[in-house]
């Protein structure tokens, strides 16, 4: 069985984001870069497959700019076997993410797609659920177990009510979510390795698909900083600040 | 509480910029080495020593490692975090390629050592002291040998020990008493007695063996330092497939309580109490002192490290404080907010001073871990032998230079602290407590300083510290053309350089006719170099950083601040340099003056 995972460059969740002073989007020059932690898991699932003898190859796809080759990089390092750039300094939206990747799934014919729940810089949580629907393929997202028998895949999700259990049919586009596994520490004989495996670069334009941004960003703000707390002096008071004041309850 | 950043950026602006890896990535076997390698794998290393070994660095100082029936248990998560460790394959780094190790070059080593030290450095020093090990054995042992104890211990499966210290054996170790006496029917083993101190991980839990390297005398040896031997002694026997057998005659009897690195445990080793234990002789008798002497330097530049790990670590931990504790007023303001200390002038200098003295000191540590690169494997052998004269006059320098300031750099942390400071729940008094071994072990400042005038300096009449003084003056010239905002760093560098120039003289002159006088002020000496090689680096940091600041798409705010740190140094740190060079040239008549018996 082959997996193809995908892999986003985003700001290391260690940084502390500023906002740009045009208020056209967050600083991202000359900030530490690292993988997303959702693709991290997406990653560390597809390699656990392949440990586990259910998978015989494991592809990882990268979109974005020439540094996401560090990206593909450490997904390699971890266990991935090859690697695809689509190279382009284009904002990348959800949708176009997703008809670059039908068209690299068209190319590779992966049985199953493991991709990050969502993106800890946009969150858009999107790019999963869209490239299942132009596939026409079956998708589980936010999973926190998979299971692949043959052409089904015992899934399990994770819902607002609990855990929700599904039998569904490959190929298909499962989403991660934080608890499907817990990512492994690089070695540094695999960092080493991963320097040799084969990274094939692409632009969007040989894959026949236009990237241009369909959404516009008006302004990016920061959030306003939290004013002060008040003490009350009991849950009485509590009850009636909730229920007059805040109008929670 | 503060945690721990591993401070990627400067390491890489070093490491990059001016610490030439360029040239090290010519040397043969460093073909792979390039900024992307350094990227990837001091990246992986900074999550690993964030994630796994900074949790443990208090808990492991409050519980302390113990000693039970000769048996060390580590404290809690040790023992799990040195197994993700050593499957991590960091243990490897610079382990010989042949025997399963990366063999990377120093200059990717020594970063990634220093966030092993700053997130946990008694954790670190189970590693340290195996790769040790593992470089006087590369070295040292047979074809035999090696193949037996290399490829466990590059993968971390068993540790490794330096028994050198004995009661009466510290600084002078010509005093070894440790006996070895010649066994087995073919005279393949030797038996070993005795009792070695100040053992760092000299028995714990987290490995299935441990090599000790044990200095001993053969019965038949010459007196002092030339009849001193070097044994491995495992803790279990090593059957010839490789199992472990018999468990040796070797043993733990107590562990010291000490001020600092408490997680460490530093024992005091028996052997031979049943008969003797089995040890192998490495290389050829009575070479035991000179075999450890080769890999000297290397474990001097990993002390000096630590003492730029602890530094940053101190003032990471002081600037999060900084940051956070509101008190006061701006000064000229009434009435307005109260605001964070920081924006105190004071506490803003005390910040600068840490932070521009771990620069130049991390500048000079990876400078040096180069320099060693190149002395190690150059093909050409009139550059190795320059780079290998350039890194015995570093050598002292490092070490000394480096942690005497980290002392200094952890006592500003705690200061930052205000009372808090004095607190241990505060954490920052730690720091200071780890620091304070790192002058002492692996050769004292003083041993440092001595060995700086007498062995690097004096004898060679100061071929290398002038052909030094002579590099720092390029980059004093190359400043000075620069001007502008450079010109008070220009200036003050020139000035340092020239009181180095002429105290260097002096110990040249002094040496033949008066070598006590010379070590009388050789730790001011070894300051004083210190200080201007700092200075030196800073000044080259500076250079780079006017470059690159002007380029399209820099990190202006990045270079901005290391051209103030720079400027920063020139003015606070340098002038001391002056203050010295007085000392050495004029202190030594008053510290022999007053005799021993009248103190």
């Amino acid at each position: 069985m082959k997996v193809l995972v995908t892999a986003k460059r985003v700001i290391d969740p260690y940084v502390k984001v500023r906002v740009k002073s045009d208020g056209t989007g967050v600083e991202t020059a000359n900030i530490k870069m690292t993988i997303n932690p959702f693709c991290e898991i997406a990653v560390e699932q597809a390699v656990r497959m392949k440990e586990a003898g259910s998978v015989t190859e494991i592809v990882v796809v990268s979109i974005g700019v020439t540094q996401c080759q560090e990206t593909i990089r450490t997904a390699m390092a971890m266990g991935a076997d090859r690697g695809i750039l689509v190279e382009t300094t284009e904002e990348m939206q959800p949708l176009a993410v997703a008809k670059v990747l039908k068209a690299i799934v068209e190319k590779e014919k992966p049985n199953l797609v493991i991709m990050g729940k969502q993106a800890i810089d946009d969150d858009s949580n999107q790019c999963g659920q869209m490239l299942a629907a132009l596939l026409n393929w079956p998708q589980a997202t936010h999973i926190s177990n998979v299971t692949v028998n043959g052409d089904s895949a015992e899934i399990t999700r994770e819902i607002d009510g609990g855990l929700e259990k599904l039998t569904i049919k490959v190929p298909a586009v499962v989403t991660a979510d934080l608890r499907l596994n817990e990512p492994r520490y690089v070695t540094l004989p695999n960092i080493m390795k991963a320097k040799k495996k084969p990274l094939e670069i692409v632009k969007p334009d040989a894959l026949g698909v236009d990237v241009k941004p369909r959404l516009k960003t008006l302004k990016v703000a920061e959030p306003a900083s939290r004013s002060a707390g008040v003490k009350v002096a009991d849950v009485a008071e509590l009850v009636a600040k909730l229920k007059n004041e805040a109008r929670v309850i | 509480m503060s945690s721990y950043i591993a401070p990627l950026k400067d390491m890489t602006f070093v490491i990059n910029e001016f610490a030439d890896l360029d040239a090290v990535s010519k040397l043969p076997g460093c073909e792979e080495v390039n900024a992307e390698l350094v990227d990837a794998v001091l990246g992986e290393a900074a999550k690993f020593a964030q994630e796994v070994l900074e949790p443990l660095n208090r808990s492991g100082d409050q519980e302390g490692a113990k000693l039970a029936n000769h048996v060390v248990t580590s404290p809690g998560g040790f023992k799990q975090a040195y197994q993700q460790f050593r499957e991590a394959g960091w243990n490897g780094l610079a382990g010989a390629a042949a025997h399963g190790g990366q063999g990377l070059p120093h200059i990717i080593a020594n970063p990634v050592q220093e966030m092993w030290n700053s997130s946990n450095m008694a954790f670190c020093l189970c590693p340290m002291l195996t790769s040790g090990v593992m470089e006087a054995m590369a070295h040292h042992a047979g074809a035999e040998q090696a193949a037996r104890y290399l490829p466990k211990l590059i993968s971390g499966e068993w540790c490794g020990t330096m028994n050198l210290t004995e009661p009466q054996a510290g600084s002078d170790l010509a005093a070894v008493r440790t006996k070895a006496v010649p066994s087995g029917t073919n005279g393949d083993h030797y038996k070993i007695s005795g009792t070695k101190i100040f053992i760092t991980w000299g028995e714990h839990d987290m490995a299935q063996n441990i090599v000790h390297l044990v200095l001993a005398r053969l019965p038949d040896a010459p007196e002092g330092v030339k009849g001193i031997s070097l044994f491995i002694v495992p803790k279990f026997l090593v059957n010839v497939d490789g199992t472990l057998g018999a468990r040796n005659d070797v043993k733990c009897v107590s562990i010291e309580h000490k001020l600092g690195i408490h997680a460490s445990p530093t024992c005091v080793m028996q052997y031979g109490d049943a008969g003797g234990a089995v040890g192998y002789l490495v290389g050829e008798p009575n070479r035991g002192l000179e075999y450890m002497f080769t890999m000297m330097n290397h474990a001097r530049l990993g002390v000096g490290l630590e003492g730029v790990a602890i530094a940053e670590r101190a003032y990471q931990h002081a600037l999060e404080y900084a940051k956070t504790r509101v008190q006061g007023r701006e000064v000229g303001q009434r009435g307005g907010d109260r605001v964070t200390i920081i924006h105190h002038p004071d506490v803003r200098r005390m910040l600068l001073e840490m932070k521009a003295q771990i620069e130049a000191m991390r500048a000079l540590a990876y400078f040096s871990a180069a320099t060693l690169d190149k002395a190690k494997r150059h093909p050409d052998a009139g550059e190795k032998r320059r780079n290998q004269a350039l890194l015995d006059l570093l050598t002292p320098i490092v070490k000394a230079w480096c942690t005497e300031q980290c002392v200094e750099i952890a006592s500003t942390g705690v200061q930052i602290h205000g009372g808090m400071g004095f607190v241990e729940e505060t954490g920052a008094a730690q720091y200071l407590r780890d620091a304070r071994i790192t002058t002492i072990y692996e050769g004292t400042t003083g041993i440092q300083a001595n060995d700086l005038v007498g062995r690097k300096v004096g004898y060679e009449k100061g071929a290398s510290a002038f052909a030094v003084i002579a590099e720092m003056r390029k980059t004093a010239a190359a400043i000075n053309a620069l001007g502008g905002d450079l010109a008070s760093i220009a200036k003050s560098l020139a000035a340092a350089i020239d009181v180095l120039d002429e105290a260097t003289r002096w110990i040249v002159d002094s040496f033949p006719k008066n070598p006590n006088a010379v070590l009388a002020v050789a730790v001011p000496y070894l300051k004083l170099f210190g200080t201007v090689g700092g200075g030196w680096m800073m000044a080259r940091a500076a250079v780079v950083a006017r470059k690159k600041r002007a380029e399209p798409g820099a990190d202006a705010a990045f270079y901005e601040a290391k051209l103030v740190t720079a400027r920063f140094y020139a003015e606070h740190v340098l002038p001391k340099a002056a203050a010295y060079a007085q000392t050495v040239v004029g202190g030594a008549d008053s510290v022999l003056a007053l005799a021993v018996d009248r103190f």
